[in-house]
């Protein structure tokens, strides 16, 4: 092929292939572990109403934050005993999939 | 003079039915680049040959005024015809009147004509371009989607369907053109989803266009629900009259086979795949240098790559081609390209046509994403529709068939009928680099000099199992042939399995991992 110089390497069982890659694998999500403290929205929506403080110590089960999606009040909860180190949304930020709201500084 | 009468009032009532919405609406469908309903069916059928039916059909409405309403055809044309002679049953939706909107009468005539289409065992074409359900008319609108899908899915197999989407179509719409066989869709024309993007603004902040969303590019490139991509309607139309002198009428008519042609000679068949088995090729060159007049109608062309399915005669007879493309992601199976495999062979078997597969994949797709989003499920696919196919499955092995891939690829395993490797065919566990290096772990780390002892026996490997002969020498490969001798084979073969019969255990049906 004459435009050989155009393709890309596909590593499949330590063997390189010469070839095309899709936009798909190009864009694909790479996984990262769940890093423990980071509250993340896990749909996109509006962000109603804070109910911790910085600084604020807070238990595992207890309210964190209510976020507006598909049109229900989604309350989030701490899934760890700690602090609440870092504030990152305010209310009525709209906020993607996966956006950090706040970190909790665990124990 | 009494009767001329009457017959000047039945033209005139055409006149008025054919009309649809009326000028204006025609004037801005024209506007968009669309044509109307009827155009659409007279540019598509062959000239002359089609009669419409139900044209005096008026909607039963009465609630919200729609008694007041008078909605010529209640929005959609139906009838029969023929493409390249053979009949064919036809619907399409007529946007200019009342946007196509879909109530119980616009449905009884859909209906109608699928009735008419399986009971005639002949094909059925769906024109889709319409706003949505008619609310005003409430469940009865959502009945006529139901019994529409119903229909669709009782005819899956039996007649072959196909869906174009020239306008929107939108919500429980969609479902339609999901079940039926082959979905056309035109750049800028076409749109389908299942909520809009105002819902989606709403609902969850996301801002698209309807293009974006669910445009033609979207779904023959990204999502797979289309399997032709069109510039305009003409292009679109030829397209489908390209597809439909491929396939039979029914699941239970033969195909009579065409004249033969030889393939054309710019593909020479000896100078197309590498040695190297790491090296890419465009293995739609291979499928040219065997077909009849290299004729190829690719299907989904656009869409999971890594494999190519599609049409051509060989020897007069159309096959189903199956093929992995190490032009694209090295050709591996992964979900999108199992989905797309497995099918286009049920839609092979269903027909009775025959299944021609090439086989060149360094196995399945490893990544995170790939295992989370249900590649066991999807994988599995291929594995049952080649099981599951009792039309004549041909295997050629062009060049390596690693590990599962192997399997999956219409091996001997599951009951191909002829299986022919090339001499660079190279049929094992995995490429001889893994394998050494898990056949030798111990040798290659206790050795002074690692790297020197691993290129060794990836050598040793190499010239020991990267090779036809093994799997030929227990009888997975039928024969050893040079890739001249393959379409002559291919043609043999053909005829050897004209008759095929085998039966398989008696049940409902199967439970394939959809």
């Amino acid at each position: 092929m004459s435009d050989s110089d155009k393709f890309d390497k596909l590593n499949i069982d330590q063997t390189e292939y010469k070839t095309r890659l899709s936009p798909g694998y190009r864009q694909r999500e790479r996984y990262e572990p769940a890093s423990p403290g980071v509250v993340t929205s896990f749909i996109p929506g509006t962000v109603v109403e804070i109910l911790v403080g910085e600084g604020d110590r807070v238990s595992k089960g207890d309210e964190l934050l209510v976020l507006d999606a598909m049109k229900m009040k989604n309350r989030l909860l701490s899934l760890w005993d700690g602090r609440v180190s870092k504030i990152k949304a305010a209310p009525g930020d709209r906020v993607t999939k996966g956006a950090v709201l706040l970190q909790i500084e665990t124990e | 003079m009494e009767e001329n009468n009457k017959i000047n009032e039945l033209h005139q009532r055409r006149r008025k039915a054919m009309l649809g919405g009326g000028e204006k609406a025609i004037e801005k469908q024209k506007s968009m680049g669309k044509k109307t309903a009827r155009e659409r069916i007279l540019s598509l059928l062959d000239e002359g040959s089609f009669n419409e039916y139900d044209m005096f059909i008026s909607h039963v409405a009465r609630d919200f005024n729609m008694d007041k309403k008078e909605l010529p055809g209640d929005g959609v044309v139906i009838g029969t015809g023929t493409i390249h002679g053979n009949p064919i049953a036809i619907f399409a939706q007529d946007f200019t009147v009342a946007g196509g909107s879909l109530g119980l009468m616009h449905s009884r005539k859909i209906t109608k004509i699928m009735d008419y289409a399986l009971k005639m065992r002949i094909p059925l074409i769906g024109i889709n371009d319409s706003g949505g359900a008619r609310i005003q008319e409430g469940v009865n609108s959502l009945a006529g989607y139901g019994e529409i899908f119903f229909r669709n899915t009782l005819a899956s197999g039996v007649i072959p369907q196909i869906s174009v989407i020239l306008g929107p179509c939108a919500g429980g719409a969609v479902y339609s053109p999901a079940l039926t066989d082959f979905v056309f869709m035109v750049d800028n024309i076409s749109k389908m989803f299942i909520t809009g993007p105002e819902v989606i603004k709403t609902v969850l902040g996301e801002e698209i266009s309807m293009e974006d969303l669910g445009g033609a590019r979207v779904h023959c490139e990204t999502t797979g629900n289309a399997h032709f991509f069109a510039a305009d309607e003409d292009e679109c139309f030829r397209q489908i009259r390209e597809l439909l002198s491929f396939i039979p009428a029914s699941n239970e008519s033969q195909m009579d086979p065409g004249e033969v042609s030889e393939p054309a000679g710019a593909f020479d068949i000896n100078n197309i795949v590498p040695v190297d088995p790491t090296l890419p090729y465009d293995v739609k060159d291979v499928i040219k240098a065997i077909a009849d007049n290299s004729e190829f109608v690719e299907i989904q062309e656009m869409w999971a790559r890594n494999i190519v399915i599609g049409f051509s005669r060989i020897g007069g007879r159309t096959v189903g081609f199956v093929a992995n493309q190490p032009l694209e992601m090295a050709g591996v199976l992964d979900v999108d390209s199992s989905d797309k495999a497995a099918r286009f062979i049920r839609f092979c078997d269903s027909f009775n046509i025959p299944l021609v597969t090439l086989v060149d994949l360094p196995g399945y797709l490893p990544g995170v994403d790939q295992e989370h989003a249900g590649v066991i499920r999807h994988g599995a696919k291929v594995l049952y529709a080649y099981s599951e196919a009792t039309v004549p499955k041909l295997t050629v092995i062009l060049r390596k068939a690693y590990g599962g891939g192997y399997i999956a690829m219409s091996s001997r395993h599951l009951r191909a009928d002829f299986v022919f490797a090339w001499p660079t065919a190279e049929i094992a566990v995995m490429g001889p680099e893994g394998a050494a290096n898990i056949i030798f772990r111990k040798e290659i780390k206790e050795a002074e000099n690692p790297e020197e002892v691993r290129r060794q026996k990836v050598e040793e490997y190499k010239s020991k199992f990267a090779n036809p002969y093994v799997a030929a020498s227990r009888g997975y490969v039928d024969s050893v042939i040079e890739p001249s001798e393959t379409r002559k084979l291919i043609i043999h073969a053909l005829e050897v399995s004209e008759r095929k019969d085998v039966t398989m255990p008696r049940k409902k049906h199967g439970i394939p991992p959809f």
